[in-house]
């Protein structure tokens, strides 16, 4: 009796707001503005590709008890729509990048919006936004953090732009496995050739190869950049092809795993900055 | 454009075509015989069912050494390998046929496959890791595949009538003390190799479609097993060639490119084949009506 009493002296602790994001990315933005006020899980972690995830009952079951999910949009997600049916999942839904003016080729959409920081201010706002629907009484705190963030995200945009703008005009061509970095490209003036297009589920075809072989060979593309998600092999062989080295690893749509150098958004878009200038001579 | 420019001048300009090249010559060497020597024992779909029957053994692998690809190709040869062992065992134990027991076991091995990745919780997409691309073959991956092939055809040299006849005439091979299981044992070693030295190097459509459509279309040109064997490489080389080129002037998918030419030829085989073709029987039976 004195046991149990004992047991069920201390009130329950409150139930944190339970946020489910899509991807390792999504995640962090949502984990910094949310803070201890809620417990957010990714559906694809790091170093995993999103454009073939394939959901597992375990995931619907976990969107399924979720309060608030969290998502891209600009059909980055193709495997959404039947997990929401699956799961039957009736709670609140924020599409992070909402308002935003993606890059068009003909129909598709470039989904890699948070590419571009400007973008992803608006991805914190839309959360921000999101949360405090989900959670009125801690609006307040929502509102600093993303705030404090913001002006990170305007520090560090400053921080690249400067970094990205001493490398010569002749030098801002490399090649990478998948299209991941149009955004970025527009934003401080770096031209991307992919291996892929915009999705990693493609098959290459040898003129695209010889193409990308062709423009490294004379010297028209300066570095080759293999990215934590996909297979480096194509990316080494194009290399050994045309003399050009394969300078470090890209994040392009994953964190790294907690612990190394990608493992939050701000510290992966400095890497990739950093990596990108210190390939082209910057 | 000149004829040497379609044909010749994309080999000559581009390292990786010519590497996808040897690749293609050392899957006609060696997995078109081997190709048709399954269809001959009415195991065409084999090469589809091996691809899945590794992944416990690559899972296993991955699970033990993490992402080494040694680890992981080398586990899923062994769980093929015991796969196909298993389902030759049973074929010459009980009364159930080859493509029976085989299908019973590959389902085996791919449901445990897909479980043991499942059980470490995370997307890992294994599979994708040990599959190549015709693109993108590097140096050890095309030693690989072409020792797999000179090993076949030594192997097929020396074990030739022993071969041929366990596949059409198993109790006359047992009856003159030729080894049967030894040489069922043989070929199923040599299947098995020259699958996943193919997955790994070139993926697996390639892998297989290069293995079986070349031999499903020699039945209609050749009719001795030599002469299908050559028939089935020489089919291999002109459908992974016209691919190739195809893929360059075209900017289509290699793979499924070179396996969609080698379907057209097995198609215009069908109608135009010498041995058994439309064309070819119809013009026998107006012989027959004529006269």
């Amino acid at each position: 009796m004195v046991a149990a009493a004992a047991r069920g002296a201390a009130p329950p602790p409150p139930v944190a707001l339970r946020v489910v994001a899509s991807f390792s990315i999504l995640a962090d933005l949502a984990r910094v503005v949310a803070g201890e006020d809620a417990s957010v899980a990714a559906l694809v972690g790091p170093d995993a590709d999103v454009h073939v995830f394939e959901p597992t009952p375990a995931d619907a079951r976990r969107v399924r008890d979720a309060d608030l999910l969290v998502v891209n949009g600009l059909h980055f997600e193709g495997w959404l729509d039947r997990l929401l049916e699956a799961a039957q999942y009736r709670g609140r839904l924020v599409v992070a990048s909402d308002g935003i003016v993606p890059r068009r080729r003909g129909n598709a959409i470039d989904p890699h919006a948070w590419q571009d920081l400007r973008n992803t201010r608006r991805y914190v706002e839309n959360l921000r936004a999101a949360l405090s629907l989900a959670a009125p009484l801690k609006a307040a705190d929502f509102a600093r953090r993303a705030a404090a963030y913001e002006v990170a995200l305007g520090e560090l945009d400053a921080r690249v732009r400067a970094r990205l703008s001493a490398i010569p005009p002749t030098a801002r061509r490399v090649i990478t496995t998948h299209d991941a970095f149009g955004y970025l490209g527009a934003a401080y003036g770096i031209e991307f050739l992919a291996l892929q297009g915009w999705s990693t589920d493609a098959e290459p075809n040898a003129s695209d190869v010889a193409r990308l072989i062709e423009l490294a060979r004379q010297a028209r593309v300066r570095a080759i950049f293999v990215e934590n998600i996909s297979d480096p092999r194509l990316a080494q062989r194009i290399s050994a092809e045309a003399g050009v080295p394969v300078a470090a690893t890209l994040y392009s749509d994953a964190l790294s795993r907690p612990g190394t150098e990608a493992d939050t958004f701000l510290r992966m878009f400095e890497h990739n900055a950093d990596a990108l200038a210190a390939a082209l001579g910057a | 454009m000149s004829g040497y420019a379609v044909l010749v001048q994309p080999f000559v300009d581009f390292a990786f075509m010519r590497r996808a090249l040897v690749a293609i010559v050392a899957l006609a060497v060696g997995s078109a015989p081997i190709g048709c020597l399954l269809v001959l024992r009415r195991m065409s779909l084999l090469g589809d069912a091996i691809s899945h029957a590794l992944l416990p053994g690559a899972a296993l692998g991955y699970l033990v050494a993490g992402f080494s690809l040694v680890a992981m190709s080398g586990g899923g040869f062994v769980a093929a390998l015991v796969v196909a062992l298993l389902s030759a065992a049973v074929t010459r134990t009980t009364t159930q046929r080859e493509d029976a027991s085989f299908a019973a076991f590959y389902l085996i091995a791919l449901a445990l496959g897909v479980l043991l990745i499942s059980t470490r919780g995370s997307s890992v997409d294994l599979v994708r890791v040990l599959f190549g691309s015709i693109l993108a073959v590097d140096d050890p991956a095309l030693l690989m595949i072409a020792t797999v092939a000179s090993a076949t055809l030594l192997a097929l040299a020396w074990m030739y009538r022993p071969l041929v006849l366990e596949c059409f005439d198993p109790a006359y091979l047992r009856a003159v003390g030729g080894g049967g299981p030894a040489v069922h044992v043989a070929l199923l070693v040599l299947t098995v190799a020259n699958l996943v030295a193919g997955f790994q190097a070139l993926g697996t459509l390639m892998s297989v479609g290069l293995m079986i459509l070349p031999a499903v279309a020699a039945r209609f040109w050749a009719s001795e097993v030599w002469s299908l064997g050559v028939a089935a490489g020489l089919i291999a080389l002109l459908a992974g060639v016209g691919g190739l080129l195809l893929s360059y002037h075209r900017e289509l998918p290699a793979g499924p490119s070179i396996v969609l030419v080698a379907g057209a030829i097995y198609v215009a085989s069908i109608v135009a084949g010498r041995r058994g073709g439309l064309l070819a029987r119809a013009s026998r039976r107006r012989r027959w009506r004529g006269a």
